[in-house]
């Protein structure tokens, strides 16, 4: 398993995202009030930029009149036909069965950690005093 | 370390396909209204600020039901020069045509002028639309066709419209509602069918319109998704009525497109209609063949919604029925319920009836060389 930081935390505040392609996979890594998630950015569906889409809660239903509104803005809604996926998982709730998307973990790390590892080096500025998001893939 | 940052992932289709395909279902829109207004006699543009449009329905302010997305549309498909989506050739381009190397896209705009009940003002607009489509559209981008939209609901400003376009190399069909004020063989659509026979264009009936008539034939339903499965119900009584008014024996060479209301229903509508002409056939002696003769020699269908069943058996015992050498292939962009070309059509297809799937068809039944 390689590790990849991704940003300064500071840079990916909560309720944004970043886009970025690691070893030639479409990623994105979604700050949710503080917790970051990965997600692979491709539908299993039909291949659309899923990470596109906007994020909602799921609505759910014991009994028909009956509905909770659940796991608010934790579940990413495709843009193109609508599929949702848990942020935190990949699991698809229209069939979990056969389709899921690849979920990366994402966490931040104080400089002082990510700064020993070999990828630092090439790209990135690293502040040791900073705290970095770090994404294990 | 070696990542690349983006601003957002492209806009591109992930997935491009290699083979030139043709795209039998593209919905441009109008950025503004006032678009439109180049085309439009003053007296119109005064019409539409003083009294707007009146249908057939009340609601139309917005649509009837509630739409999944935004303008029913993709959410990665708004141009970013603005506008609602399917307003930017540039980006039509970039989305779609390019990266699925379409080689023959055709227009079916909505949110026209059709099914108003100003028949003068539904001719003024859809003639409009009409130029509007070859100005912004097809003498821009050639691999671009369009279909005539006609004041439907008066078939002989209708015809007249259709008349003028024959010939014009612009256009390749005509192109209708599947909810009108009536069921399509109705006398009143007649000389739609004659016009369009004339010029050699195929007439394709689109999903949606709004006729006034409950979208079921069991009345109004509360849901959206009831009125997206609702289509095929509403295009069956459509063929039914084509077929049993006598309509394909009358118009021998009419070409008819089913556009969005799929095709899995095919085989058995035909097979019920073929089983009740045996034994009622009386009643409508102008309909001289069993019904599925009609249906197969002069229907056509576009896959978008692609039928989905979980064998894929299922899907190529339908399709045989049909008939490979029927199916257009359509993406419907930039609408929300869009089937990307690389995924739709599962393993184990041959060679040619891929190709006549994804373009053959297409470019035989639209005349495109």
């Amino acid at each position: 398993m390689a590790r990849h930081v991704i940003a300064a935390a500071d840079e990916l505040p909560p309720g944004t995202r970043k886009f970025l392609e690691i070893d030639g996979r479409p990623i994105a890594i979604f700050n949710i009030k503080g917790e970051y998630f990965g997600l692979m950015n491709r539908c299993p569906h039909q291949g659309a930029a899923l990470c596109e889409g906007p994020l909602i809660g799921l609505a759910q239903s014991t009994d028909p009149g009956e509905i909770e509104y659940t796991k608010l803005g934790e579940i990413l809604r495709c843009p193109w036909h609508g599929w949702e996926f848990d942020i935190r998982t990949g699991q698809s709730y229209c069939d979990p069965r056969r389709f899921r998307v690849k979920a990366y973990p994402a966490h931040v790390e104080p400089g002082a950690s990510v700064v020993k590892g070999p990828y630092v080096a090439e790209t990135i500025p690293v502040k040791v005093e900073s705290d970095y998001v770090v994404v294990d893939l | 370390m070696n990542i690349q940052f983006r601003e957002s992932s492209e806009a591109a289709s992930p997935l491009a396909v290699k083979t030139a395909i043709a795209d039998c279902d593209i919905h441009p829109a109008r950025a503004t209204r006032a678009e439109l207004y180049p085309y439009l006699a003053k007296r119109w543009q005064h019409h539409l600020e003083v009294y707007g449009v009146h249908a057939y329905q009340g609601m139309m302010e917005g649509p009837p039901y509630p739409k999944a997305q935004p303008n029913a549309s993709r959410r990665d498909a708004y141009p970013p020069e603005g506008g609602p989506q399917g307003s930017s050739l540039s980006f039509m381009q970039k989305q779609l045509l390019d990266p699925n190397n379409v080689q023959l896209g055709v227009l079916n705009p909505l949110n026209t002028g059709q099914g108003i009940r100003n028949h003068e003002l539904s001719a003024a607009l859809c003639s409009a639309i009409n130029d509007w489509q070859i100005d912004k559209w097809t003498s821009k981008d050639k691999r671009l066709k369009a279909s005539i939209v006609v004041g439907n609901e008066d078939g002989l400003s209708a015809a007249a419209e259709i008349r003028e376009r024959a010939g014009d190399k612009n256009f390749v069909q005509v192109l209708l509602l599947s909810r009108n004020v009536e069921p399509l063989g109705q006398r009143r659509y007649w000389p739609i069918y004659q016009a369009a026979e004339e010029a050699g264009l195929p007439v394709g009936v689109h999903a949606f319109g709004f006729g006034g008539n409950p979208i079921t034939p069991s009345g109004w339903p509360s849901y959206y998704i009831e009125e997206m499965v609702g289509h095929s119900q509403c295009q069956q009584s459509a063929l039914a009525s084509l077929v049993l008014e006598g309509v394909f024996e009358r118009f021998p060479k009419l070409k008819m497109v089913m556009i969005e209301a799929g095709f899995g229903w095919a085989p058995s509508l035909a097979w019920r209609l073929d089983k009740v002409w045996q034994r009622l056939r009386s009643e409508v002696p102008h309909v001289k063949r069993p019904p599925s003769e009609y249906i197969r020699e002069q229907v056509w269908w576009t896959t978008q919604p692609m039928e989905d069943p979980e064998r894929r058996e299922d899907l190529f015992d339908v399709i045989k029925w049909i008939g490979w050498d029927r199916l257009l292939f359509a993406t419907d962009y930039p609408h929300w319920d869009y089937d990307e070309p690389s995924r739709v059509l599962p393993a184990g297809v041959n060679d040619d009836d891929r190709e006549a799937f994804y373009l053959g068809n297409a470019k035989k039944l639209y005349g495109i060389a």
